[in-house]
């Protein structure tokens, strides 16, 4: 069901972890669709991401799609940064189940609310942020027909 | 790499000496039991002394026995049976909330046709209250269907009470049974149940065949039509092989009935002790009595389900989770929601199901596997951290 890549990534997951006091920080997800991404940043003067870590409580997908894009950004200007989508993390990850798709979108509204946190902290205005809200509950798990039960 | 089944409820393994029974139904003992030669005679009989072997041990009249593609057809064929022959009598029908999916979309198909179907809340070990039961009559009521034995948290549901409110209310009453067949004794002389649905892949027999009981008296139509099998109430070439293994699987059930219910109760009660003492914050779903002997339920609580499938496997072991993002829904499984677990605590579910290959080698080594892959995906949980620096 899921590449090798996925599986590398969900059994040694790169980037797991906390910064303390980090630059920025989001949280994506709710209890309630049952996932949630932290994704947390180290920027420095140059506005380039020197440290990522996310803890992620979701599934297998949701684990690895962290993991990469964390890989993915990683060293990048946050202005790069800002314009990771979910279908680079598919592709970096060579491939999810349809049904697995929106877990790569967790990640990509995980590091965005952590760099509009830092846009925030240190009143940096990103066009890309436009419009974008970190709170919004958009409901990632539609698209998705239940499987079988037994 | 070792492996360890432990998805039992899901399926089982078709035991070896039913297999051998099977095999020659595919070559040489290949006829139709339609067919008016001796092979074909030959199928028609060894056909109906496996009904026979089924009835002997469920103590039915095997003209009582109607053979199915499995449970999910006999559920479907009680139920819409019923309604359809009880039109005239009323539109209501009771079920519960933590029914397989064969029972409830079949209620809802029926719901969309204009009957009303009360699906009853249970307690939080999975209880449906006959009480609950008898409130919910109405004048219009003509099935209730509860199951006996729930495939996911494993409850035994209090069936006989819930028959006998049926009866004096002259209420027909269905319970699907694929759980409780093999695992818990079912005598039909006794019980006060009008239909009754099995399937034999869940007692080491082959998938795609199951029964239904239908009380002698009880008049439902068909659900398949055509030729004039099993007595002209349900059409098509009969699965010979199939109905055989069937009962083999259900003579050596009961045949060694008492040595597997305490042999996987004691692994049951193993495992899941073993689990609670190991790893902190786990949670055991369904009632510790009234269980399936097989049932291993727990949630663990910051994780999801998914993810500690996956590590599992890794490690060889197949089990099964209620979790959303297993369902590939929004939400986690209907029974979970129904026992009141709340999404958080649902995503973190572990589906363990024991069976007759199961050993006490297998429950060490499960719980030596466990605990670190719960402690490792707790690490990466934003919740667990949170969890505890509160404490
Ligand atoms: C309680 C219950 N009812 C019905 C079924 C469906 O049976 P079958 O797979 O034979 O259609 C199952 C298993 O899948 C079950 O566990
Ligand atoms: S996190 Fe729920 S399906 Fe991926």
């Amino acid at each position: 069901m899921y590449t090798e890549i996925v599986m590398d990534h969900f059994t040694n997951p790169r980037n797991v972890g906390e910064i303390e006091n980090a630059d920025g920080m989001g949280e994506v997800g709710n209890v309630k669709c049952g996932d949630i991404m932290r994704i947390y940043l180290r920027i420095n003067a140059d506005e380039i991401i020197e440290d990522i870590k996310f803890k992620t409580f979701g599934c297998g997908s949701a684990i690895a799609a962290s993991s990469i894009a964390t890989v993915i950004v990683k060293g990048k200007a946050v202005k790069e940064a800002l314009q990771l989508t979910n279908k680079q993390v598919v592709d970096a990850l060579g491939g999810l189940p349809a049904v697995k798709v929106h877990c790569s979108v967790l990640a990509e509204q995980a590091l965005k609310a952590a760099i509009f946190d830092y846009a925030k902290k240190f009143g940096k205005e990103y066009p890309e942020l436009e419009g974008f809200d970190p709170d919004a509950d958009d409901d990632h798990h539609d698209l998705i027909e239940e499987i079988g039960e037994f | 790499m070792r492996l360890v089944y432990m998805d039992y409820s899901a399926t089982t393994p078709v035991k070896e000496e039913v297999l051998q029974e099977m095999l020659p139904y595919f070559t040489e003992k290949f006829g139709n039991a339609s067919s008016i030669y001796s092979t074909g005679r030959q199928a028609k009989h060894d056909m109906d002394a496996a009904r026979k072997r089924i009835a002997d041990h469920l103590h039915c009249v095997p003209e009582e026995l109607y053979f199915t593609s499995g449970g999910s057809e006999a559920d479907n064929w009680a139920i819409k049976g019923i309604a359809k022959a009880r039109k005239s009598k009323g539109n209501h029908i009771i079920t519960s909330k933590i029914e397989h999916h064969a029972v409830l979309h079949v209620c809802e198909t029926l719901e969309k046709e204009g009957f009303d179907v009360t699906y009853l809340d249970v307690d939080e070990k999975g209880l449906v209250d006959p009480k609950a039961v008898e409130a919910a009559i109405t004048d219009q009521t003509i099935l209730i269907t509860i199951m006996y034995i729930n495939n996911e948290i494993g409850t035994i549901e209090p069936i006989v009470e819930i028959g006998e409110i049926a009866k004096k209310h002259q209420i027909i009453f269905h319970t699907d049974a694929v759980q409780a067949l093999g695992n818990l004794r079912i005598d039909l002389s006794e019980l006060p149940v009008d239909l009754m649905t099995f399937s034999a892949h869940k007692v080491y027999g082959p998938k795609g065949v199951g029964a239904l009981y239908v009380r002698k008296g009880i008049r439902i139509p068909n659900l398949i039509e055509g030729g004039a099998q099993e007595r002209r109430r349900r059409a098509g070439t009969e699965n010979v092989a199939g109905i055989v293994g069937f009962a083999k699987a259900v003579e050596i059930a009961y045949d060694q009935f008492d040595e597997h219910v305490e042999r996987l109760v004691s692994l049951r009660e193993k495992l899941i002790e073993g689990l609670i003492a190991a790893i902190p914050d786990t949670r055991v779903s369904g009632d510790r009595d009234q269980r399936h002997p097989g049932n291993v339920h727990v949630c663990f609580k910051y994780i999801e389900g998914e993810s500690i499938l996956l590590s599992l496997d890794m490690v060889g072991i197949a089990g099964s989770s209620g979790s959303a993002c297993t369902s590939g829904s929004l939400d986690p499984s209907h029974v979970l929601m129904a026992i009141g677990l709340g999404h958080d605590i649902a995503h973190g579910s572990l589906r363990l199901t024991i069976g007759d290959f199961t050993t006490e080698d297998d429950i060490d080594y499960i719980l030596e596997q466990l605990p670190p892959i719960i402690d490792r995906l707790r690490r990466m949980s934003p919740l667990y951290e949170e969890a505890k620096g509160a404490k």
